[in-house]
């Protein structure tokens, strides 16, 4: 018994001493400490705080997927379609594989969505986290691009005729448009090289910079602190030790919480990829199932579902320079929340009638316009459309105004919390 | 020789330095971009092509790839030519002013033979392939629907000779390529004059 406890003894002495060796010579502990273990994020962060961690997690799944993927598929005109049909029915477990991948697509942009959604909601880009909000927002620009690039990819013909409709935006750019149009194709047409530089873009460009955006994005959060449900600073309220008194430590606490959250989420997600990767033609389209065919567009043709709030705007606008335009400002205006939002209370809970009545406009024209960018082009449902974009912009553009006038309710000085 | 620093000098050497340094990454940022434009290849792929239109049936349409476009030749029957007329007062560019097409298709039947259309089948929108409606009537368009073509895209819609109606996101008219008669029934899409 005496030899056992001192070579548990012995080996704990060698564990800490090989730490000790590692902290002279990188920071390992002090980061642990300082990003994990005590970054002290508020304790009433709910349902609406899984999403993060969760984007962090397909992140993830994308790149180890993406990695095998690329193994096997071939990024030229003549080969990309075979070379898919290939992985899903020749190469072992090719199929799961490119199904992970698939589903991660339309995954990451769901709690992308939702992890947005709970920034409106609460007011996680007010003062002082406008930096965490914009290195947010390029990582959703960021995405958007991967998930082009990424789409022209399996060279299906909606990737072609999606790509062809892409690319032509920027036609409408005054007087450079063709010539830009030829520059980003390397072609007259999407061909062969444009496939091939958008392979380059989606496997190694753009994932650089969205790992690069993301630490930004973790580091700001770290800096300023997470907001909660409460849009209370907790960092005001703090103990004799320093920790803010609403205040526990990421690691246990947190880490727990979000596994819980990744569980759910795998289930969910395992649940699509094993019975319902095509989810009913919205992760997958069925018009893609063909080979890329430059003389036919698809009779029905819509992009993915994560980009139809956006795609209902381009085509409500009876005009190709406005309606781009309208598009590409849609997609920017949320840069600009932390200035338009006047409001002096950031939670939703303490906001006024007003906002209220506006956030949850927003929320049902995004969806609305999301289900109308699905939709074949029809009279009422270019006007319903029309009228939804109205809504979409009165969110940004009025904000400035009702968010200053808004009745708001006095906020606490601490979070409410009810233990269990 | 003095103990005090010459700021003066310091920054003119600073400024100076990162201008140099940004003329240089200007130079070498600009094969990089230029690597991006169409490739001496692709170029050289743009050869016209020869398309036999004599067993073309009147109102039918045939498709024929020229530089990985679509390029749409329709055999218009008299009828289709009588609803030109007809579909004017509600075209946006009816005198194809504002349309891209060589001279000679810069009138109502935007074409060297008023019986054989030829035009780019690329909607000047956002670039989808319209489809043939040339069915006056055809109520998968609209009602009053004088027959042309509608791109199933974006809703943009142009009559039999590629003209866009009023109130679609399409600007422009569909472009009509350089094309001319090898014999009665061989056209050569892609090159306009005799030595092309």
């Amino acid at each position: 018994m005496m030899g056992s406890t001192s070579q548990a003894a012995g080996n704990g002495g060698r564990l800490a001493a090989l730490t000790a060796w590692i902290d002279d010579r990188f920071p390992m502990t002090k980061m642990w400490k300082e990003q994990v273990s005590e970054y002290y994020a508020p304790k009433n962060m709910n349902f609406w705080y899984f999403f993060g961690s969760l984007a962090l997690l397909v992140l993830v799944i994308q790149i180890v997927t993406g990695i095998f993927l690329t193994m096997n598929y071939k990024p030229s005109a003549a080969d990309a379609f075979g070379s898919v049909e290939y992985i899903m029915r020749d190469v072992e477990w090719g199929w799961l594989i490119r199904y992970m991948h698939s589903t991660g697509a339309s995954a990451f942009f769901i709690v992308v969505y939702l992890h947005m959604f709970r920034a409106l909601l609460y007011g996680s880009y007010q003062k002082p986290r406008e930096l965490l909000w914009i290195f947010g927002m390029l990582i959703y620009l960021v995405l958007m691009g991967e998930a082009f690039f990424g789409y022209l990819l399996p060279w299906g013909n909606m990737s072609y005729w999606g790509a062809q409709v892409i690319v032509s935006l920027f036609g409408a750019v005054p007087v450079v448009g063709d010539s830009l149009m030829e520059w980003i194709r390397g072609d007259f047409f999407i061909s062969d090289i444009t496939l091939n530089r958008f392979f380059a873009l989606h496997v190694i460009a753009l994932p650089l910079v969205l790992i690069f955006l993301v630490i930004a994005h973790l580091m700001a959060l770290h800096e300023v602190g997470s907001n909660n449900p409460d849009g209370v600073e907790i960092k005001k309220v703090k103990g004799p030790d320093g920790i803010p008194l609403d205040g526990i430590a990421f690691h246990p606490y947190y880490t727990v919480k979000d596994l819980i959250g990744v569980g759910v989420f795998l289930i969910l997600f395992s649940l699509v990829v094993f019975f319902a990767p095509t989810m009913g033609g919205y992760f997958l389209e069925y018009a893609n199932f063909e080979p890329a065919n430059p003389l036919q567009t698809p009779p029905h043709i819509a992009p993915v579902w994560y980009f139809t709030p956006f795609y209902a705007i381009l085509r409500a606008v009876p005009s190709k320079s406005l309606g781009a335009g309208l598009m590409g400002v849609a997609v920017i205006l949320f840069l600009f929340l932390p200035w338009l939002d006047r409001g002096k209370v950031k939670s939703i809970r303490y906001r006024g009638p007003l906002f209220k009545f506006f956030l949850f406009s927003f929320a049902i024209a995004f969806v609305a316009l999301g289900w109308l960018g699905l939709q074949p082009v029809t009279p009422l449902f270019t006007n319903l459309a029309r009228l939804f974009a109205v809504v979409y912009f009165a969110f940004f553009l009025l904000m400035p105004w009702y968010s200053a006038i808004d009745k708001t309710k006095p906020v606490p000085t601490r979070v409410t919390y009810h233990a269990h | 020789m003095t103990e005090e620093v010459d700021t003066g000098r310091r920054h003119f050497l600073t400024v100076a330095t990162v201008a140099t340094g940004a003329v240089g990454a200007a130079f070498v940022a600009y094969p990089f971009l230029a690597s991006w434009k169409p490739s001496a290849r692709a170029k050289a792929m743009g050869a016209p092509v020869e398309l036999d239109i004599g067993k073309l049936e009147p109102g039918a349409l045939v498709k024929v790839e020229w530089r990985g476009k679509a390029i749409y030749v329709v055999h218009r029957t008299p009828e289709m030519l009588a609803q030109l007329t007809a579909a004017e007062p509600r075209l946006r560019d009816p005198e194809s002013a504002e349309s891209d097409q060589p001279e000679f298709a810069r009138n109502q039947a935007r074409a060297l033979k008023p019986e054989y259309l030829v035009v780019v089948g690329v909607c000047t929108h956002l670039g989808c392939a319209p489809l043939d409606k040339f069915t006056p009537g055809d109520v998968t368009v609209a009602a009053d629907w004088p027959g042309g073509f509608f791109c199933p895209c974006h809703g943009s819609s142009f009559d039999l000779s590629g003209r866009v109606f009023r109130d679609v996101p399409a600007p422009t008219n569909l472009p009509v390529p350089p094309y001319r008669y090898l014999s009665d029934t061989r056209i050569l899409i892609g090159a306009e004059a005799e030595n092309a």
